[in-house]
C-alpha cells in the first residue's frame, strides 16, 4: 500500500520536474523527457511490433547465455566440491580471470565470434559463469559436516549423501547464486548490445543516443528495469516455493 | 573423488592436501594452461587454420605489455582510468554514506529515499550511460558521473541495511551506560554497521572497474578501455588482452586494499570463519 | 554522579508502584504484569524468580527504562524512571559486549562517555578488571573470550560506570553449571565490596537462595508477586548447609505449583 503510493509519488515527482523544466526552460527540454514524451515514443513502436521484437531478441540472448553458464557452473561446481585436485587446479585460473571486468573482454568476443548472435550469447555466458560458479562451489563447501555425519550414520551412500543431503542443504544459496547471475545477465546484455547489434533493448538505447532522442533512452532504460524486476520477482517467487521449509517460523 | 569416509570427516571442503602437493597442483594447472594456449596459437600458425592474429599466444601478449610499459605508453592510460575510477567511486561512496547513514537511522528519510532508489535500481546502470552522455557530453564529467551513479546503489543499500540491522541490545547496553543520541550513533551504530558498509565499498570498487571499461569504449581518447577498443578496431588482439589483464590487476589491487583496511578495522570480528 | 573516588558509591532505593504491562498479541493487548508493587532497599540483592514467561524480565526492562509501563511507575531514590540511565547498570544474559572494543575499552565505555580523562579511566579499568580477574586479558576482543569471561567483562563494565543499581537479567543463564557456580561466588564477593542495589532475575532456585537477601517468587503469566522470602543466611553461604536446603525446598514447592498450573 505504502509502496504503491511511494511509486506513484516518484512518478508524480518526475512529471513535476520534467513539465516544470519545460515551463521554466531551466534546461533544454529535449534533455529531460516528460512521461508523456516517453509514452509518445513508445506508442508507435508498440503498434508496429518493433518493441516486442527488440524485447524478444534481448530476452532470448539472456536466456541462452544464462542457461549455458548456469549448466556449466552447476556441473563444475559439483565436480570441484567432490574432487579436491580439480578445485586446486581450477582455483588459480578463476582467481586470475575473475578480477578482470568482463566488459573488457567484450571486444574480444566480437573479434572472435563476429557481430552476430553467437558473440552476445557467448559473452553473457562468460560473464555470468564466474560469479555463479564461485557462489555455487562456496555454498556446497559450506554444507554442515554434521548433516553428512547424521545421514551417513543412518546408512546413506555417497550418492545419497550428495543427492539427499548436500543438494537440498545448499539449495538456498545455489538459487541465490543463480538469481544474482541472472541479474548480471540483464546488466551486461545492454553493454553487449551497445556494440555492433542491430536489435535488442541495448541497441534501442544506443539508437536514442545516436539520433539524440533522450525519450527513447529513458523508455529503453525503464523497460529494462521492468524486465529486471519482473524476472527477479519470478525467480524469488519460485525460490520461496521451492524452499518453503526455510521460511517456516 | 571424495569417499563417504572423506565426506563425513571433512565435509565438502575436502581433506587438506599437504602444502607442497597443493602448490604443485596449482602451479601445474597454470603451466598446463599456458602450455595449451601457446600450443594452440602455435598450431594455428603452423597449420594455417585461420588468421593467427585472432589467437595471440601468451608470449605475444606479454611482449606487447612489456613494450607498452617500456615505451611509456601504458602509464597515461592507466592514470586516466585510475583518476576516473577514484574520483567517481569516491564521490559515490561519500554520497552513499551521506544519504545511507541517515536513511538507516531515521524512518522518515528512508521512506523518502527508498522509492526513488527502488525504481532506479533494477535498471541496469549501463542503460543510463547514453543519458549521461547526452546530458553532460562525452568528456570526463560524464564518465565520472556515470561511475558515481553506478556505484551509489550497492553502497547506499548496504549502508542502510548495515545501520538497520544493528542489534538493539547494543543500543540498550550503551543507553544504560549513559550514552546520548549522538554518542549512540558514533560509538555504537557506526562501528556496528562498519562490516556491512565495507562490504558495500568492496562492491562499489568492483563495480567502478566494471563500468569504466564501457564508458571508455564510447568516446574516450585515453584509458585502458580505449586501449581495448582501439585494439579491436585494428585487430591488435595482444593489446586487447594486455589491457584487460592490467585492468584485472588494478581491480584486484583495489579489492585487496579494501580487504586490508577491513582487516585493520575489523580485527574485532575475529579470524574469518573459513 | 561522577565518581568521587575509585571505590564505588553504594546503592539506591527502588520503588516499584503498581506496575502494569500489556503487550499486543495478535492484535489484542494481553497483560504480562498485573499490579506489581515492590520496594528494594539500598544495598539489597533481590532475586526475581518465576516460571519462564512470567514477566520477570519485562519487570527488569521496565526498571531499566527500556520499556515504558502501561500503568504504575518506578522510582529510584524518589525520582521516577523515564528511560535508561547511567545510575542503573544492566547486565544482560547475552553479555552484549561491544564486539569492536577490547575488554578494557568495553569497561571504560561508560566513564569515557562522561568525558573523563584517560588516566582516571585507566585506574578504573584496572580496578574492575582486577576485581573480575581479567587483568591479563585487557587487550583481547570479545570474540576471543569464553562465555564466563564475557560475562565478567559485562559485570565489570556495569560496575565501572559506578551505578547505584545493577539490574541483572539471567546473567549466568547461558553458562555451564561449573562456571555458573564460580560466577555466583564472584558476584557474592563483589557485592560484599560494593554494596550496590541489585535486582537479579533468574529461574534457578539454588542461585536465588545462594545470592539473595530476599527472593520474590512470581506467578505464571500474567505475572504478579506470589510470595516474598527473606533469606536469613550468613553473607558467605554454604550450598550444603541444612538451612540452605530448607529454603530451597520451600521455594521449590511454591514454584512447582505455578509450573503445574501452566501445564493445565
Amino acid at each position: 500500500m505504502i509502496r504503491t503510493a511511494a511509486f506513484a509519488g516518484v512518478l508524480v515527482l518526475w512529471g513535476l520536474v520534467a513539465y516544470g523544466n519545460r515551463a521554466l526552460a531551466l534546461m533544454n527540454p529535449v534533455l529531460l523527457p516528460t512521461p508523456g514524451e516517453v509514452v509518445a515514443v513508445a506508442a508507435p513502436q508498440i503498434r508496429d511490433g518493433s518493441l516486442a521484437r527488440h524485447l524478444a531478441v534481448s530476452s532470448l540472448r539472456i536466456v541462452e547465455g544464462f542457461g549455458l553458464a548456469a549448466a556449466a557452473a552447476l556441473g563444475l561446481g559439483l565436480l570441484v566440491a567432490v574432487w579436491v585436485p580439480a578445485r586446486l587446479a581450477l582455483e588459480p585460473m578463476i582467481e586470475f580471470v575473475r578480477p578482470i571486468p568482463p566488459l573488457a573482454f567484450l571486444p574480444m568476443f566480437l573479434v572472435w565470434f563476429g557481430l552476430g548472435e553467437t558473440s552476445k550469447v557467448a559473452f553473457i555466458a562468460y560473464t555470468t559463469f564466474f560469479p555463479m560458479f564461485v557462489g555455487i562451489s562456496a555454498s556446497l563447501s559450506r554444507v554442515d559436516v554434521m548433516l553428512l555425519r547424521a545421514a551417513a550414520s543412518l546408512g546413506a551412500s555417497r550418492r545419497e549423501l550428495l543427492g539427499r543431503v548436500v543438494l537440498p542443504a545448499a539449495l538456498p544459496s545455489i538459487v541465490l547464486a543463480l538469481r544474482l547471475g541472472f541479474g548480471l545477465a540483464i546488466f551486461v546484455i545492454v553493454g553487449a548490445e551497445f556494440m555492433g547489434a542491430d536489435a535488442g533493448l541495448g541497441n534501442l538505447i544506443m539508437e536514442g543516443r545516436v539520433f539524440f532522442n533522450p525519450a527513447q533512452i529513458v523508455m529503453g532504460a525503464l523497460l529494462l528495469g521492468v524486465l529486471g524486476s519482473l524476472a527477479n520477482g519470478l525467480l524469488l517467487a519460485a525460490e520461496r516455493r521451492a524452499l518453503k521449509w526455510r521460511a517456516l517460523p | 573423488m571424495s569417499t563417504v569416509a572423506d565426506l563425513v570427516q571433512w565435509g565438502l571442503r575436502g581433506a587438506l592436501l599437504p602444502r607442497r602437493r597443493a602448490l604443485v597442483l596449482r602451479l601445474g594447472a597454470v603451466l598446463t594452461f599456458l602450455l595449451l594456449w601457446s600450443l594452440a596459437s602455435g598450431l594455428v600458425v603452423l597449420l594455417n587454420l585461420f588468421n593467427p592474429i585472432f589467437l595471440a599466444g601468451p608470449w605475444l601478449v606479454l611482449g606487447t605489455m612489456i613494450q607498452l610499459v617500456a615505451t611509456g605508453q601504458l602509464w597515461g592510460h592507466v592514470i586516466a582510468t585510475l583518476v576516473r575510477v577514484i574520483v567517481g567511486f569516491a564521490t559515490g561512496a561519500v554520497l552513499a554514506l551521506a544519504l545511507g547513514l541517515p536513511a538507516g537511522h531515521f524512518r522518515v528519510v528512508r521512506n523518502l529515499l527508498e522509492p526513488i532508489v527502488e525504481i532506479l535500481r533494477p535498471i541496469p546502470p549501463l542503460a543510463m550511460l547514453p543519458l549521461f552522455i547526452v546530458w553532460v557530453g562525452i568528456g570526463e564529467t560524464s564518465k565520472i558521473a556515470f561511475i558515481t551513479y553506478a556505484t551509489f546503489f550497492p553502497m547506499f543499500l548496504t549502508t542502510v541495511h548495515g545501520v538497520q540491522q544493528v542489534d538493539p541490545l547494543l543500543l540498550r547496553a550503551a543507553a544504560s551506560l549513559g550514552a546520548r543520541r549522538g554518542q549512540l550513533f558514533f560509538r555504537v551504530v557506526l562501528p556496528a554497521a562498519l562490516p556491512e558498509i565495507l562490504t558495500g565499498i568492496r562492491l562499489g570498487v568492483a563495480l567502478s572497474f566494471f563500468v569504466i571499461v564501457i564508458s571508455e569504449f564510447i568516446g574516450a581518447e585515453e584509458g585502458l578501455g580505449y586501449l581495448i577498443n582501439d585494439g579491436r578496431n585494428f585487430f591488435l588482439v595482444p593489446q586487447m588482452l594486455g589491457a584487460a589483464i592490467v585492468l584485472g590487476l588494478l581491480g584486484y589491487s583495489g579489492n585487496a586494499l579494501v580487504v586490508l583496511l577491513g582487516r585493520r578495522w575489523l580485527r574485532w570480528e575475529g579470524p574469518p570463519a573459513s | 554522579m561522577s565518581p568521587a573516588s575509585l571505590v564505588g558509591t553504594g546503592g539506591a532505593r527502588v520503588q516499584i508502584e503498581g506496575v502494569h504491562k500489556e503487550f499486543p498479541v495478535d492484535g489484542r493487548s494481553t497483560p504480562a504484569l498485573v499490579g506489581v508493587s515492590l520496594e528494594v532497599s539500598a544495598g539489597e540483592l533481590l532475586c526475581l524468580l518465576g516460571p519462564s514467561g512470567c514477566g520477570k524480565s519485562t519487570l527488569l526492562n521496565i526498571v531499566a527504562g527500556f520499556l515504558p509501563p502501561t500503568g504504575g511507575r518506578v522510582l529510584v531514590d524518589g525520582t521516577p524512571v523515564t528511560g535508561p540511565g547511567p545510575e542503573r547498570g544492566v547486565v544482560f544474559q547475552e553479555y552484549v559486549l561491544f564486539p569492536w572494543l577490547t575488554v578494557a575499552q568495553n569497561v571504560e565505555f561508560g566513564p569515557r562517555l562522561t568525558g573523563m580523562e584517560a588516566a582516571r579511566c585507566r585506574e578504573i579499568v584496572a580496578r574492575y578488571l582486577d576485581m573480575v580477574g581479567l587483568r591479563e586479558h585487557a587487550t583481547k576482543f570479545p570474540v576471543q573470550l569464553s562465555g564466563g569471561m564475557k560475562q565478567r567483562v559485562a559485570i565489570a563494565r556495569a560496575l565501572a560506570n559506578n551505578p547505584s543499581i545493577v539490574l541483572m537479567d539471567e546473567p549466568f543463564g547461558a553458562l555451564d553449571a561449573q562456571t555458573r557456580e564460580v560466577m555466583q561466588e564472584e558476584l557474592s564477593r563483589i557485592q560484599r565490596l560494593e554494596h550496590k542495589t541489585i535486582v537479579f532475575v533468574t529461574h534457578s532456585i539454588r542461585e536465588a537462595v545462594y545470592l539473595a537477601d530476599r527472593v520474590v517468587v512470581m506467578t505464571r503469566s500474567p505475572g504478579r508477586i506470589k510470595e516474598v522470602f527473606t533469606i536469613k543466611l550468613p553473607e558467605v553461604r554454604d550450598r550444603f548447609a541444612p538451612e540452605f536446603t530448607r529454603y530451597e525446598a520451600a521455594i521449590t514447592r511454591l514454584v512447582k505449583e505455578e509450573v503445574a498450573m501452566v501445564r493445565e
